[in-house]
């Protein structure tokens, strides 16, 4: 071989002439896929390319683990994100070098806003050529090094295991997030060993994740003097996993505390519950955020006091004590100075505090408790997310009530329901109306909220729970940032069915365009949209269109009853707003409600206008 | 007013590190991405097989953001610790300067009477130029070059901090 040629190394010699005799001479490719088998991985979300063709070769070759193709890489990233909260495994992606690792990027940051475990393979060009300009390199480690939990280049065949065995291990443990490995095509397509048992490459990782029992004793003494506790409740717990719900909902029960949630801890608690205050924050309910507000002990598990949930934040919660329980120290005193902080899983964290509570028959005192909830539930009697719909068949349908019909049928179908969204008011409405009893069924970009994130996230559940019911409640303007993902859903048969509220706008930017800028709806029309019935044709699925009250049960029924995809175009009330609302820099007890509530005109500051 | 939370205070943090290739930008990449300042850095390999480096780095911002620094160096997958020397205690910080004074005459005469005083060493000389070569806090290092100004400083290239806690204890 010649110097033009690097890739073939002497490793792939010594492949061509004895690779068939010799079982210890395994290619890279044939050991990353080993070693992926190791770690239990079934499904690989991916798009080949030069730089990971030893890769697909192996896969050829080995059909252990299933590849899906999908259209475009951000689409790989999103669909391993969805495929992993709705599991609690990690989700895997392959992506080539250059474009390939690029498009990744977006389904990175994603998954590291939102705490998923995602390993994403990418190609790179040999290692002699990097630095060189070579065809479709990018600095892809560079590039994704404050994208991901952590990244490696493997530069060394002898490191190839043991970075994608450390790969995993970072992914899924402590606060889990994204792990990108670059992959130089000479490593995958020379000789490596297959190695397993050895130590891990970093030993300075080591999460912290038993919590201190003394801390948990302050945080529970506290619980047990409050007069009006709040639970709030976050993403953290899904992460920790189902036993954590469990363990909250024993904590809740023993405590009769009330509970509220963020976006991303749906589920955790049951949303039907009597003890739900609803989701807090921005678009959270009334209950929850004066309940927030007005607390004098506030539960933080698995929650990061987000700036969507805190609104103002010398104005958040200003008479509570406050206990924080998180997995990542930095989320501490981050944002939100807190009292006692638990460091360590909220799962393991709640079971030491229902043991705390147990040891001792010290209780609050119960009037204190039941003077809390009548309060609450004079909140409650506002009805914050209620709202009129209009039941003349000829009347225009109204977001909330297409989403609490979509609820009510797919309940009545009584399958195991998966709910992906993409961003905007649809997302909001999604998250107020539809009801989760369940962890791990609620799929959303909350972090760094990405259209686009709701067709493919449908995609990855579905491969993950062929049998469950995956529904994406989408707007019209996101779904057309990875629409592509048509062709995925059509090659797999999947039975997704896209559910989009077709309001005609980004309406969540018309919101703020109507509230902030004095009703300038600069670009945020969604003009020249495609007929979305013909082109779920076109993509061999099953389009429908609701475009009053008299068609939307119909539609409904008949997209829960068609067995393959449905696309479903429910055009709704385009001057909706989403409420309850808290304008950027507000607090909590300065919320806008809905008209149907008696909501004033909004009165946004200078200085909120500054803020996202 | 300023209240306490907003009183901007200065720490030097010091790091241990796997020796790797990125580490240094993943710190860095974090100072940047975060907006928090950066004084002064300096980093070498501190073990035999050279398998770990420190890092030490001056830096300021509130209590809040001093505290967010130190957890979220902590979060590095390479990082092996993060001390936060001015909280930790006492400890010595130091720092090593060359600097370049071109002048003749009174001025040069006057150049070497304060590096006396400062106790720097001319590594360099010429007719008309020395290089003094100075180690101490970044304050005694600052007079030095403060006064060396008018007497015809022309450059300056100073290491940066390294820092270690006094008595017996290790990082
Ligand atoms: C248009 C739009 C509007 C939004 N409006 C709202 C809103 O009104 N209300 C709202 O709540 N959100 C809203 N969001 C979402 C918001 O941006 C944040 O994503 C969300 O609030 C964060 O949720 P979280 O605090 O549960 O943290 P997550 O992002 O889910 O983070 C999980 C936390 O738990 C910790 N953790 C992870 N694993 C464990 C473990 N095993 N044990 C302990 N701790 C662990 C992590 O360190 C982290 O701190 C909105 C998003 C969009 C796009
Ligand atoms: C990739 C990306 N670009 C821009 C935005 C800003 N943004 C947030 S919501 C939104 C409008 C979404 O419109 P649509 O999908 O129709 O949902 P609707 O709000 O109308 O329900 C936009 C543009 C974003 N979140 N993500
Ligand atoms: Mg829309």
């Amino acid at each position: 071989m010649n110097a033009t040629n690097p890739i073939a190394t002497d490793a792939t010699r010594t492949l061509e002439h004895n690779g068939s005799q010799d079982h210890h001479v395994l290619s890279g490719a044939e050991v990353l896929l080993r070693v992926l088998e190791d770690e239990g991985v079934e499904v690989v979300f991916g798009y080949p390319g030069g730089a990971v063709l030893p890769i697909y070769d192996a896969l050829f070759k080995r059909d252990k683990i299933r590849h899906i193709l999908v259209r475009h890489e951000q689409a790989a990233v999103h669909a391993a994100e969805a495929y992993a909260r709705s599991t609690g495994k990690t989700g895997v992606v392959l992506v080539t070098s250059g474009p390939g690792a690029t498009n990744a990027v977006t389904g990175l940051v994603d998954a590291l806003m939102d705490s998923i475990p995602v390993v994403c393979f990418a190609g790179q060009v040999p290692v002699p050529l990097i630095g060189n300009d070579a065809f479709q390199e990018a600095d892809t480690t560079g590039i994704t090094r404050p994208a991901t939990k952590h990244n490696y280049l493997v530069r060394r065949p002898a490191d190839l295991a043991a970075t994608v065995r450390e790969a995993f291990l970072i992914a899924r443990t402590g606060r889990p997030g994204p792990v990108l490995v670059d992959l130089p095509k000479n490593i995958t397509a020379g000789e490596a060993p297959y190695t397993s048992g050895q130590a891990p490459l970093h030993r300075s990782y080591r999460p912290q994740v038993e919590p201190d029992r003394a801390a948990v004793r302050r945080a529970v003494e506290a619980m047990k003097q409050a007069r009006r506790p709040l639970f709030y409740t976050g993403g953290g717990i899904i992460n920790s996993g189902p036993q954590a719900s469990d363990a909250l909902r024993r904590l809740a029960g023993m405590t009769g505390f009330p509970v509220t949630s963020t976006l991303m801890g749906l589920g955790a608690f049951p949303t039907t519950d009597r003890q739900f205050l609803g989701m807090l924050g921005m678009h959270g309910t009334y209950e929850a955020n004066l309940a927030t507000h007005g607390c004098d002990v506030l539960i933080a598990l698995g929650s990061r006091f987000d700036d969507r949930v805190t609104g103002r934040v010398d104005a958040f919660s200003p008479d509570s004590f406050k206990i924080h329980a998180d997995i990542d120290p930095s989320q501490i005193n981050k944002i939100i100075r807190v009292d006692v902080p638990v460091v360590g899983d909220v799962g393991r964290t709640i079971a030491m505090m229902i043991e705390e509570w147990n040891a001792d028959d010290s209780r609050p005192e119960a009037e204190d408790l039941r003077h809390w909830w009548a309060q609450i539930d004079g909140w409650r009697g506002l009805d914050s997310l209620g709202f009129t719909q209009d039941t003349a068949p000829s009347a225009i349908i109204r977001p909330q009530h297409a989403v609490r019909r979509l609820y009510e049928m797919a309940m009545a179908t009584g399958r195991d329901t998966f709910v992906s969204t993409e961003v905007g008011q649809h997302q909001m409405w999604a998250a107020q109306h539809f009801q989760f009893d369940k962890p791990n069924r609620w799929l959303t970009s909350g972090g760094l909220g990405t259209m686009g994130y709701g067709l493919p996230a449908a995609v990855g559940a579905q491969v993950a729970n062929p049998d469950a019911l995956v529904i994406d409640i989408a707007g019209e303007a996101s779904t057309l940032m990875n629409i592509q993902e048509l062709g995925t859903i059509a090659q797999y048969r999947l039975p997704v069915k896209i559910f989009i509220l077709n309001n005609q706008y980004m309406g969540m930017v018309r919101q703020w365009q109507e509230l902030l800028h004095g009703s300038r709806y600069s670009e945020s029309y969604s003009s020249a949209l495609p007929d979305f019935v013909k082109l779920a044709e076109s993509f061999h699925a099953k389009g429908l269109r609701a475009t009053n009250m008299g068609e939307l049960d119909g539609v409904i029924a008949e997209m829960l009853a068609h067995e393959g995809a449905v696309l479903a175009d429910i055009c709704v009330a385009q001057g909706e707003n989403c409420y309850p609302m808290i304008p950027s820099g507000a607090a909590h007890n300065q919320m806008i409600l809905g008209p149907e509530q008696d909501g004033k005109p909004a009165e946004i500051t200078g200085a909120g206008r500054m803020l996202v | 007013m300023t209240t306490p939370e907003e009183t901007q205070v200065s720490a030097v943090i010091s790091l241990l590190v796997e020796n790797e290739s990125g580490v240094l930008a993943r710190v860095i990449g974090l100072f940047s991405g975060r907006g928090y300042n950066i004084e002064s850095l300096t980093v070498a390999p501190v073990e035999d097989l050279r398998h770990r480096s420190r890092i030490n780095i001056v830096t300021s911002g509130t209590q809040m953001v001093i505290d967010q620094i130190k957890a979220q160096l902590s979060r590095l997958v390479p990082v092996y610790r993060v001390v936060n020397l001015t909280e930790a205690g006492p400890h010595v910080a130091r720092e090593m300067a060359l600097v370049k004074v071109v002048s003749t005459g009174e001025h040069r005469t006057e150049a070497l009477r304060i590096a006396e005083a400062f106790r720097a060493r001319a590594v360099d000389t010429t007719a008309q130029s020395f290089v003094f070569e100075l180690t101490g806090a970044t304050e005694k290092l600052d007079s030095f070059i403060d006064l060396m100004r008018p007497l015809g400083l022309v450059e300056v290239s100073r290491t940066g901090v390294a820092a270690i806690a006094r008595g017996p204890q290790t990082i």
